[in-house]
């Protein structure tokens, strides 16, 4: 359960939906400061006094395009110690791109199905508050499905795959451990070769650029 | 041998003589003469009436009834000259515009170039048309029709034949056989010939000019594009009601249940939340899966790109994609590009049994070009399926195509061609 108590602006233009996603988040202790129906009156509340995490629907007034992806680029730029989560109800990666083009953490991508598993979501907000990043099973695993014949990930093992894969969920490595049933030091082993492989440099939070590494196929 | 289509075919054919065009011919001249009294009686009279009643505004309104008058002998004269030109002449009149009133579909054919081409026509009918083959048309059946009766006359009567005398049965005979067919063979020509030209007259001054056939052409198009449109805009009126409706109810759904789930004790109660709750879950799945389907999110956001790519992720097979787009195409164009991606590499995954796949997406000369190549099996055409005639249709409103290529053995070349600017 949760860590800390964490301040929430949660943006979402579905009444049901935010009424919901705010009983959850009251229940779970944190603070559900503001939540609000469109993009702007997103930008204009979380400019007046950051929260922790913005939690954002991708699809919202006026436009019902990507307007909550937009508003949380927006905010990744001008505060980026603010937590995103963005709840989406496609698979796409696009949307995921663009969310990551400009970060390094600190954010989330999770379809809204995964909201009705209250532990994980609970979770998964943590570690967006944290600064981990955090991506849906779902999408990491159509990604997966994406057998690149070029790129980085080429010279990753199928095991390796699978555990980044996992990384990419936001797992840290017992759970990741758990998750395979193999020994915590296995994954160890794996997460090195993987950084060795991916070439990625000991400044950068390694963690996050493999799953953005990944992530970009 | 086909049967020919016009009497200039028909002249042309040995079988002339023995065909029904020298009595179509016939039927055509004689024909004119009732039609021709009729429009120059009404066009006289209309125009005198008119004089006479001009004081008044009811005559000025009978002026302005001329084109109309031409209109109905046109409609009349296109059907007539069937006789002599099989396949008729094609209507020069615009379609009219929904939703007119009487009155204004009236307006609108008298304003028409068309209804003023066909007044004139009436009167050459009236004037000169008619006189000419009742003339030639009428003089050639009397001289057949007497050619005939001769035996007959001359076995009562005595007939004079120049200094020839017929007095009996027999030598009337002769004369029919003698003089019937080489007189039949000339004026049949002749007024072939004859017919021929009011024929053409008629569909010179009747059928439609080049720019009316283009404007006909242009006005079809349209038609076909606002299908398109409406379709387009119908898929994504449903895809924005699952959306904004049944898929939010869903998640809601999902909520609850995962909610019910930490406060229910463990036992049978909570198992069968947890199994309401991966029902929800499954079925939002399959909801996402049919929305996508309708019409893509992707495809809106983030334009052709983007949505190609989502589509080559889902598939089984490793999909090379090789598109360079400029940012966005006009929105029914996206559209059916999309869906001929997503079509062509569904059947690739179904059917080709193929390894490897190649995508590939630019614009040339304002013309948007997709090309989808596999090394499968081959031996796809369009028309097996539903799927990629649909598209064809499609494509060809936007005045665009879709070629297949896939010999039996493979490979499988698939392109398709589309203008990238609407309404040219």
């Amino acid at each position: 359960m949760p860590t800390r108590r964490l301040t929430i602006v949660l943006a979402e233009d579905s009444l049901l939906l935010r009424e919901g996603l705010a009983s959850i988040l009251d229940r779970a202790g944190h603070d559900v400061r503001d939540s609000v129906g469109d993009a702007d009156t997103l930008l204009a509340v979380v400019h007046k006094d950051p929260p922790d995490v913005v939690i954002t629907d991708v699809r919202m007034p006026p436009g019902h395009s990507d307007e909550g992806l937009r508003a949380a680029a927006a905010i990744r730029a001008e505060l980026p110690a603010i937590g995103i989560l963005v709840l989406s109800q496609y698979v796409a990666d696009a949307y995921l791109s663009s969310l990551l083009e400009t970060t390094s953490g600190g954010i989330g991508y999770l379809l809204k199905d995964r909201v009705g598993h209250v532990a994980e979501f609970l979770e998964s907000l943590d570690r967006v508050a944290d600064g981990g990043t955090v991506v849906d099973p779902e999408v990491v695993r159509q990604l997966l499905a994406r057998r690149r014949n070029d790129g980085p990930l080429a010279a990753l093992t199928p095991r390796e795959l699978e555990v980044l894969a996992l990384m990419a969920e936001g797992r840290v490595n017992a759970s990741i451990a758990e998750q395979l049933v193999v020994s915590e030091a296995a994954v160890r082993k794996h997460v090195g070769n993987i950084f060795a492989k991916l070439r990625l440099d000991d400044g950068l939070d390694r963690r996050v650029s493999a799953v953005l590494t990944y992530l970009r196929g | 041998m086909e049967s020919p289509k016009t009497v200039w075919a028909a002249l042309a054919s040995p079988r002339y003589l023995i065909s029904s065009w020298p009595w179509r011919s016939y039927a055509y001249l004689l024909s004119s003469v009732p039609m021709g009294v009729l429009s120059l009686g009404v066009l006289v009279g209309l125009a005198g009436l008119s004089a006479i009643l001009s004081p008044i505004v009811i005559g000025i309104l009978m002026l302005m009834a001329f084109p109309l008058i031409g209109a109905s002998i046109g409609y009349v004269e296109r059907r007539r000259a069937g006789l002599m030109l099989v396949d008729g002449i094609p209507s020069p009149h615009a379609a009219l515009p929904a939703g007119l009133t009487a009155r204004a579909r009236l307006l609108f054919r008298r304003r028409e170039q068309a209804s003023m081409r066909a007044l004139g026509y009436g009167f050459v009918l009236g004037v000169f048309v008619w006189p000419l083959s009742a003339l030639l048309g009428g003089l050639s059946a009397v001289v057949l029709g007497i050619t005939l009766a001769t035996p007959f006359i001359a076995g009562h009567d005595d007939v004079a034949m120049f200094s020839w005398k017929l007095d009996s049965f027999g030598e009337g005979l002769l004369f029919t056989v003698l003089f019937g067919p080489p007189f039949f063979a000339v004026s049949s020509y002749l007024l072939g010939v004859l017919a021929g030209a009011e024929a053409s007259l008629a569909k010179a001054m009747l059928g439609p000019r080049q720019e009316e056939l283009q404007r006909n052409l242009a006005a079809l198009r349209r038609s076909r594009l606002d299908l398109v449109d409406a379709f387009e805009t119908e898929r994504a009126r449903i895809e924005r009601h699952l959306h904004d409706g049944v898929q939010q109810r869903l998640v809601g759904l999902t909520m609850t249940l995962g909610l019910a789930e930490l406060d229910l004790p463990e036992g049978e109660g909570r198992r069968l939340v947890v199994k309401a709750h991966s029902g929800a879950e499954a079925a939002l799945a399959d909801l996402r899966a049919a929305v996508r389907g309708i019409h893509p999110r992707v495809l809106v956001d983030h334009g052709l790109q983007a949505a190609a790519r989502e589509v080559a992720d889902r598939m089984p097979l490793p999909v090379t994609l090789n598109i360079t787009l400029p940012d966005r195409l006009p929105t029914p164009i996206e559209a059916a590009a999309y869906f001929v991606v997503s079509e062509t590499l569904a059947n690739v995954a179904k059917h080709a049994q193929a390894t490897t796949c190649e995508l590939s997406g630019w614009v040339d000369r304002g013309r948007l070009v997709i090309t989808v190549q596999d090394d499968g099996i081959g031996g796809a055409q369009i028309g097996a399926g539903t799927g990629l005639t649909g598209l064809v249709t499609r494509l060809d409103a936007l005045g665009g195509t879709l070629d297949v290529d896939s010999p039996p053995g493979g490979p499988t070349r698939l392109r398709m061609e589309c203008p990238c600017r609407l309404g040219d």
